[in-house]
Formats: C-alpha cells, structure tokens, sequence
C-alpha cells in the first residue's frame, strides 16, 4: 500500500496497464483474446492471427478500405492481374471460347519496395548471409530474433512470390489451403510429392525445384497458370497465402537448432507491409511498429457514398501509417478487457472482436424500435460506434439424405418450409443477440454480389413483404404447410404418431436458448429431442451424415456469391468429395448444381446475377437451411480514434488508423483518478480492531487471579 | 534417510507410468489421432491428404499401445505410447501441435507463475497461522465465535467472487491497481498486489479455520501450561510453544505443494491474464494439444512426488524423534 501511495504521487493513473511510451511516440493500444497458434502466411488461416500478420505481409492485391461492395485493388503488384486463356495445348484461346484449359495470371510488381529490417537479410563485408551457421552451438547467444544486433534489407522481387507459394506447395508446412489450391494451380501436387520425396533433414532450398504452374517471368512479373477457369482467383491473390517470402529468410530459420528455441517463420513475421513485428510473446502480448522501409502508400481519396461526411476522408492522400507503434495485450477474459477500454486504456473495445459481452451491450447501447443506439453515459465519454455486418452465415441444416426431413418430394419440401416459419429468428436475435444480427433471406450475405434488398429479396416461402418490410408467414400458414406434409397437427396422418425431430448440438439440451427453441416447433405441434455430443463427435456425425438437424456457420474467405453457394454444390457433400465436404446438408440438386459450375466460371454481370437469382429461389424453395442470420457487429472506439470505418474481408486496416494522443491522455487521467478513501477506511478499520485487541491482550496479561477464589485459596 | 528416498524415487517410476497411461488413454479413447488432426487443421478446406500428412509429421500414425506388425521389441517401442508418453522420462517434452519448443515454454512460463505463487502461499500461510493464533488466544469468547462464523462464510464464498468482485471494487471502481496484466521486472508488483491479496483473502477462510482446530488440539497441552505457569507472555506461549509443536500436521499440507506452485494457477492466471503456466494448460487442453497436456501432467505428477518426499524430509526437521528408514 506505501508503495502504491508512493507511486501514486508520480503518476496521477495506478492503474495504468501500459507501459511508459516515447516521447513524441504514436502508439495504439489493444488486445486480443485468443493465444495465436500460427503466424506462418502460408499455414494461418484464422481471423485472430490476420489481425497480425496482415498489418506485416502484403500479398499482390488487397481490398479498398472504404469502398462498398468491396473492391479489390492493387498492393504490391502494380496494376490488377493481366489474365489470359489458353487451350490444353497452351495455345492462347479467347476467354469466351467453349472451355479455355488454363487461365493464366500474369502479375507485375511495384518496384522498389523492401522488406523489412531483418536479420535473415543481414549481410558482410563479402556479400555473404551474416547469420548462417554450421551447428548448434555456435548460435547459442541467440535466444529470440532480436538478439541479432544486424538486420538488412533487400528489394522485392517476382521470384519471392514463387517461393512462397511453393513453401505452400510444401507438405511440411502444412498449408490448409494446399489440397484446394492443388486443385487450381498447374503442377502443385506433383510438386508436393516431389518436396516430400527430397532429404528433407535440413533446409530444402525450393528455388531449385520447379512449379510447373508458377513462372518467373522477369524480375517483377510472376504468372500463375491455374486449371480451367475460376475468376474467384483473383481473391485468393488477397490473401496472405499468396505473400512473398525471401529464400533467405526460409534458409535462416532452418539454422541448427532454431527451431528449438521457436525461432522459425511460424513466430517471426518477415514482410513488406506497414508493420513489422518486434515483441512475439503469445503467452502475453504483441508489439508492431511501424517498417522503416515501407513504401509510400497514401490514404484512400475515394470512399463509398457518406463516408466524407462521416469525416472517413480528411485523411485522404496522407502517407500511412498513422501510427509508430501497436501493442497488444493477450486478454481472455472479457471483464478485465471491458474495464480496460472504458478506462482509455485500450483505444478500442476490441481488435479481433466486438468484444462487447451482453451485459455490457445493454451498457453501451440503447435498443429501440428506430434501431440500436449508443448510450447517453457512451456519448458523453465521446465513444464512437462501427458496425460491420460480416459476410457470414449462420443456420441451422436438414440433412437432405435423412428419411423424414430429407428428399425433394413436394411433401419433404412443404415440411421444411413449415419448420422455416416456425421458427422465429427475428425473436432469437432480439433475446439472445441484443438484435446483432440480420435474418437471412437466402445463402448469400448483404454486400454479396446476388444479394438483393428490399421486396425484391424476401424469401417468398417465409416472409411477406408488409409495411415496406418483410414480415415473417403466419403460425397458422406453417402449420397448414404442415397438415399437406402429412403431419397435420405434429401427427402422422397415417400412424397417428407424434413428429418428433432430433437437433444434433454441442452446447447440451438445457438453458434458455435450447427451451427457446423446443417451443418454437411446439408452435406447429412438433417435438424436438436433442442428441448433444462433443465438437469432435458432432464432426464426425456430420461427416458421416449421420443427423437430421443441426446448426452450422459460414464466414466467407471472399466476396463472391461463389464462396456461399459451393456450401450448397452437390459436389461438396462428404460423400461425393470423399472429404470434410462443406455441404453439411447434403443437398445435391442436378439443376443447383449444372448452374454453380456455370455462375462459378463467370465475372460478375448481369447475366450472372439472372443465374444467382435462380439457385437462390433453388435453395429457398428446397429449404436445406432454416433460420439463418447474419452476424452485425459493433465495435466502439474512443473518441481520439480515427478513420475507424470496419472492413467485413480485410484485416490490413491498421495503417489506417489515427490516433489524438493528447486527448487520450487528458481523458486517461479524468477516467482514472484513484479512489484512495477506501484505502483509509481500510487503515482505520484495522486499526479499529488492533487497539482494542492489543488492550485485551494486556488486560489479559495483567490479570489477577479472581479475589474471590484467591481469598479461599489463602484461607 | 538417503536410501529411504532413493526408495521412493524407485517408488516414483511406477506411478508415473500409470499417471501417463491414464493421460494417454483418456486422451485417445475419446479422440483419435485424425480427430486431433482435424481440431488442428481447422474447419476449411480440409482434405484426407491434409489429414494423413499432419498425422505423419506428429508421428501419430503408429499404433496407439501395442504394434502388432513390429518384430521384437519394436511391438513396444514402435506406438505412440512409448514414443510420445514414456519419452518424457528422459524429460524429452519434444514440440506443441503448434511447432513450439515445450521445454522452452514451460521455462518462459514458470517465471511469472512463481511470482503470483510464492507471494501468495508465503503471505498466505504467515496470516492464516497469525489469524488462527490470535483466534486461540481468544478461545471460547464471542471473538472466536465470530471469527469461527467469518471463516466458514468467507470457505463458502465461490472462489470466482473473491476474483471479479475484487477485480470490480479495486481495479475498475477504486483504479488504485491495473485489472490484469503482467510486465516482468521492476513493475510486475502492480500487476501482482490485486491477485496476491485477493488469493490471500480468499484462503484464510479454509486455512485460519484449519490451523486453529490443530492450534486447540495442542494449547491445552501439559507443557503449555507449564510455560505459562512459569511466565512466559500468552505470545510467547502461542508463538514459541504451540506453533512449533502443532506443526507437523500443518508441514503435511504445506510442504507438499510448494513444488506444485511452479505449475502455476487455473483461475487466477486466465482472470489476471498472467502468462504463468497454469494459463498454459488451459490453453492446452482447449486446443487439444495432447503434447502439451502430457508433460504437464507429468511434470504436476513428478512435483507432486517431490512435494511428498520434501514433506517426509520436513518431519525430521520439525521433529527429532521421526526417522526416515
């Protein structure tokens, strides 16, 4: 206590979590909550490790950070990607032709554009790599990264995008995304075969193996030759799977015994983006700070229709980044997390998440028949609020292959569509959402290319449109679907035996949420039993097709229809792919799938949105999903943070940020004036019981035997 | 006593053994290595190629305890169980499922969970027996029965109140310390005083309560009295008389886990955000990280056995007549 009073008159915030900062140092606060597992491009696939790893690689596209729909532009490649066709003979055919065999992606890179400081890039006197070494012992003095006291540079070049996608090729780095890509890209399965058959006991230098798929043209031109056609490419050349890695740096964490003390490329970050990583500690934090060597990158002049007047553009034509330095805190818990944000201590409350709990929501925000609205007590502490409605879908499924759920007669269909009224999504979101999120009318998103608004988007088989809003079909329409299923009142009409439905789920059959939903099919006179189970058995149930009802989620990788309907391509069930399909119902209808391998190959245009409209009336006439939403989250900033506009895809948006360090500090220290009063109420309670027990204690020993009893015993 | 431990570090072997048998089969009866893959691989895009690469890279594709197609000795030696479980006898922890160094880890780890521990447990049981003292003194009154009632009322309060209603009254409403975290170094006791006091408060329920019951059993004894009777301060009588022979019972629950505290704390590591090693094991076991968890539980079970025999050790210390043979 003396020594926090002690502190306490240096620094006006005992309760400050963050460590001093430089003088004149621009630095974000923020945190994280879950503990990252994998920072190797090729091998993350998570939306909490893009949250770091994106603001440091950079692949050859991105996405505009304000523009809506989304829109892909160039980041390390000049232009977009020059796409040519060509035949099965490699003969260049036009793109219109019948079947092109290949497409070919032709990407020019920007010159002149470094990577980060880095030790694998350090060099002598002789032009020679500093830091190579024969054995173990001779590199002991280096425990992390950045006990190197040298780093280097080197310019980006074609050939760094061939070697990552080549480590990606590489089994041993265990890429997700190297069974699909194969599929794709010319070559990478036999190139897979042909790593795993090399003497792999060292480093494995991949320049000297060939891809027949990807080419080096020039210094700065790579091309991607892939199978058939598949413009969604393009989105995939977004990502952090595709960033350039430099052979040096592959060749350095293969020194001896790094890999022992976790140096490797899965923990140390080497890119070209805004942001260099320079404390990894997974166990607690993670610093960013700005890259020395980046290249000029001005902020967005153009945005979508609103944003200047929501001030998104008074940056526009800066250089980025805003800021020097981002620290994050690992935080699992959501009250500390919370308390944090509310004290100014994180500039945002939350980076890999809203992480607004239901409590706080209620807090926060104010929910009315106009919509949600921050609270008085956040508008006066200035907070802002971005909201994002993710490109994701979540629903429950009807296994298609099941005997009483299943098939696609019209009495199957009628029963479907009678549960997809009952249930109420609109009513679960308002009680167990706080109203954050939006009920789907069909398998693709809002801000997905095929989606539609307004009457025209309704799905006619739920929802009438009244009011000039959808308004969900009647109790009593579900059940008269019902009665023509066969199942008038929730019975057999043949046996006279109760509907009773099984819901295969994790998160057990009790709780407000489970009873939620066993009286929604009450409504309509069915019964529903749950068959809880782990997560891994669920998975394998699902695999094996062995459920009737179950409920799923869908966040997209891209923003193509594409990337929604395969989830309903009768070649993705388990069965038919002979994998962890992605069609968890199992719905395969021929017409459904004739058009996705048509709408699959084409760009958008109107005559590929005519297609979307009829494999959406499809899906929403077959009914293999009910009670689908889409997630809307709200994120809220403190008021000294800019330029806070959320991006549904791209996770890169730090550089876009902008901090007034001055008015976080004044509010810090309004927000976090200690309360020393209970302090001295604590002092003197001890004290209120101290000195009474030091005179008992006395008394006690001052104590004479009783007179009485001493006066016998004299007698 | 040398040949009394070495017995039972022999002892120790055969435990282990079990306690890794028991790990490893709760561990794979109910997932299997592709199950683990697949926790692993993520929900996307995960192909049977993908699957068998990820198991053959973890060495999971031998048979879980017995090789029937190996020859010899191999039959044994060629299962997951002897190369993941048993190897960790030669302390061997090998790599995560996320390609971290274990050994490294866990060295990182211990550091911050001991500087939550000690404080602590050292703080801890100096109160609890000063509490539990001053209590006796003031036996069979109306201060030991209200310090009886308070002790079984604070034993009876969820170990998750003392934390976030702490976190709420002295970090968000009070702000005289941080709500969680953790730096290394000078300002670690910032991030330390809050869960310090609150693991401190939140044990002297069960402790004080403990520690009087065996204080009551001695301070009636002959030879206290006899003090006593030849003048000796009622603190003196407690502290030096009392305490010292009461001890041995208290030794029995102590000493046995001051090794355990290098294994850090569940709960107060993953509310205080604390990267001890307690958070590790979390973290572990919701990732299904089977390496992870084994050498935990190897490494509980080896402290624990320590803690054992340092317990044995302690009785001769604290009194001449034990002897170890």
């Amino acid at each position: 206590m003396l020594v926090m009073i002690m502190t306490g008159c240096t620094d006006t915030s005992w309760n400050n979590p963050n460590p001093p900062e430089q003088p004149g140092e621009t630095v974000y606060y923020g945190s994280f909550s879950t503990r990252l597992q994998h920072l190797d491009p090729v091998r993350s696939y998570s939306a909490e490790e893009a949250l770091f790893i994106d603001q440091i690689y950079e692949a050859p596209y991105r996405y505009h950070f304000l523009k809506r729909p989304y829109v892909l532009e160039p980041a390390l490649a000049k232009g977009m990607p020059e796409v040519s066709y060509l035949d099965k003979h490699l003969k260049p055919v036009p793109r219109d032709s019948s079947q092109p065999a290949y497409s070919v992606y032709i990407i020019t890179l920007k010159p002149n554009i470094r990577y980060q400081p880095h030790p694998a890039l350090a060099k002598d006197e002789q032009d020679n790599a500093l830091y190579l070494f024969k054995d173990e012992s001779s590199a002991l003095q280096y425990k992390t990264l950045y006990d190197f006291p040298q780093s280097g540079t080197r310019e980006l070049i074609a050939a760094d995008f061939a070697y990552g996608i080549k480590r990606l090729a590489d089994p041993k780095n265990k890429s997700p995304l190297l069974g699909f890509l194969s599929n794709y890209i010319v070559g990478m399965e036999d190139f897979s075969k042909t790593v795993m058959a090399q003497d792999r006991s060292g480093w494995l230098d991949l320049r000297t193996l060939p891809l027949e798929g990807v080419e080096v043209v020039d210094k700065y031109t790579l091309a991607i030759r892939i199978k058939g056609l598949y413009p969604q490419f393009r989105y995939w050349l977004a990502m952090h799977f595709f960033a350039p890695m430099p052979w040096e740096a592959d060749r350095f964490y293969h020194n001896p015994g790094f890999q022992n003390r976790n140096m490797t490329v899965d923990w140390y970050p080497i890119g070209t983006g805004a942001f260099m990583m320079t404390r990894n500690d997974p166990n607690s934090g993670i610093t960013l700070e700005r890259n020395p060597n980046y290249r000029t990158d001005l902020f967005p002049s153009e945005g979508a229709p609103g944003d200047k007047e929501k001030g998104f553009l008074t940056d526009a034509g800066k250089p980025m980044p805003f800021i020097d330095r981002a620290t994050f805190r690992l935080e699992k818990e959501s009250l500390p997390q919370w308390s944090k944000f509310m004290q100014g201590w994180y500039d945002r409350s939350g980076d890999d998440g809203a992480n607004i709990s239901s409590s706080n929501f209620d807090r926060a925000f104010t929910v009315s028949g106009n919509g949600v609205d921050l609270s008085q007590e956040m508008l006066d502490r200035g907070i802002t609020v971005s909201t994002e409605l993710k490109p994701s879908i979540y629903y429950y499924g009807f296994n298609m292959k099941d005997p009483v759920v299943g098939g696609t007669t019209e009495a199957k269909r009628k029963l479907r569509q009678a549960i997809s009224i009952a249930i109420n999504t609109e009513e679960f979101l308002e009680i167990f959402a706080n109203g954050r999120g939006q009920a789907a009318q069909g398998p693709i998103p809002p801000g997905i290319p095929g989606y539609v608004e307004g009457k025209a988007g309704i799905n006619p088989y739920i929802y009438d449109w009244v009011d000039g809003r959808p308004q969900r079909k009647s109790v009593e329409q579900a059940k008269r679907l019902l009665a023509e299923a066969g199942y008038p009142n929730g019975r057999d009409k043949n046996t006279g035996q109760p509907l009773i439905l099984y819901l295969d789920t994790t998160g057990g059959d009790a709780g407000p949420i489970a009873d939620w939903r066993r009286r929604q099919f009450e409504k309509i006179g069915i019964q529903l039993e749950y068959r809880t189970s782990d997560y891994v058995r669920f998975k394998e149930k699902m695999r094996n097709g062995n459920t009737q009802m179950f409920g799923w989620g869908w966040l997209a990788d891209y923003p193509d229809p594409e990337n929604f309907l395969f989830l309903l391509d009768g070649s993705q069930t388990s069965e038919n792919c002979q994998c962890d399909g992605a069609n968890t119902s199992n719905y395969d209808n021929p017409a459904f799938n004739l058009l996705f391998q048509q709408m699959k190959a084409m760009d958008n245009s109107p005559e590929r949105e005519a297609l979307l409209a009829r494999m959406v009336e499809m899906v929403r006439k077959d009914a293999p999903w009910f009670s689908g939403y889409h997630t809307k989250e709200y994120y809220l900033n403190n008021s000294w943070v800019s330029n806070v506009k959320r991006h549904g895809i791209a996770k890169d948006t730090f550089k876009y940020l902008r901090l007034d360090t001055a008015e976080r500090s004044q509010r810090q220290v309004q927000w976090n004036t200690p309360v020393v009063w209970p302090l001295i109420a604590g002092l003197a309670g001890t004290a209120i019981i101290i000195f009474p027990a030091i005179r008992a204690y006395r008394r006690r020993q001052t104590q004479t035997i009783n007179k009485s009893t001493s006066q016998r015993g004299n007698g | 006593m040398f040949a009394y431990i070495i017995r039972r570090l022999l002892y120790a072997i055969p435990i282990l053994v079990g306690v890794n048998l028991i790990t490893f089969v709760l561990f794979f009866v109910v997932n299997s290595p592709e199950d683990v893959a697949r926790a692993h691989l993520g929900e996307k895009y995960v192909t049977p190629q993908a699957i068998e690469n990820w198991v053959h890279e973890k060495g999971y594709n031998h048979p879980l305890m017995y090789n029937a197609d190996a020859d010899g000795l191999n039959r044994i030696t060629d299962t997951i169980f002897y190369q993941k479980s048993l190897k960790l006898f030669t302390l061997d922890f090998g790599q995560a499922d996320d390609g971290r160094d274990i050994a490294t880890d866990v060295l990182t780890r211990m550091g911050p969970s001991l500087a939550l521990a000690i404080p602590t447990f050292v703080i801890g049981i100096w109160i609890n027996i000063c509490v539990a003292l001053i209590v006796v003194m003031f036996r069979a009154t109306h201060l030991d029965k209200a310090a009886v009632a308070l002790f079984v009322s604070l034993m009876s309060i969820s170990g998750l109140f003392y934390i976030i209603g702490g976190q709420y009254m002295v970090a968000t409403l009070w702000r005289l310390v941080p709500i969680s975290g953790f730096e290394p170094g000078a300002m670690a006791w910032k991030f330390l005083i809050l869960p310090v006091v609150i693991g401190v408060i939140s044990g002297i329920g069960l402790g004080a309560r403990w520690y009087r019951t065996l204080f009551l059993e001695t301070v009636d004894q002959d030879f206290v009295r006899t003090a006593r009777a030849k003048g000796v301060s009622e603190l003196g009588v407690l502290f030096h008389h009392v305490l010292p022979n009461a001890l041995l019972p208290i030794l029995t629950g102590v000493v046995v886990v001051i090794p355990s505290l290098f294994m850090g704390s569940l709960l107060m590591e993953a509310f205080f955000g604390i990267p001890g090693l307690g958070s590790y094991m979390l973290d572990a076991i919701r990732a299904q990280d089977f390496a992870i968890v084994r050498t935990m539980v190897f490494v509980g079970s080896v402290l624990y056995i320590l803690g054992l025999i340092l317990t044995d050790i302690s009785y001769t210390m604290a009194d001449p007549r034990v002897r170890l043979n």
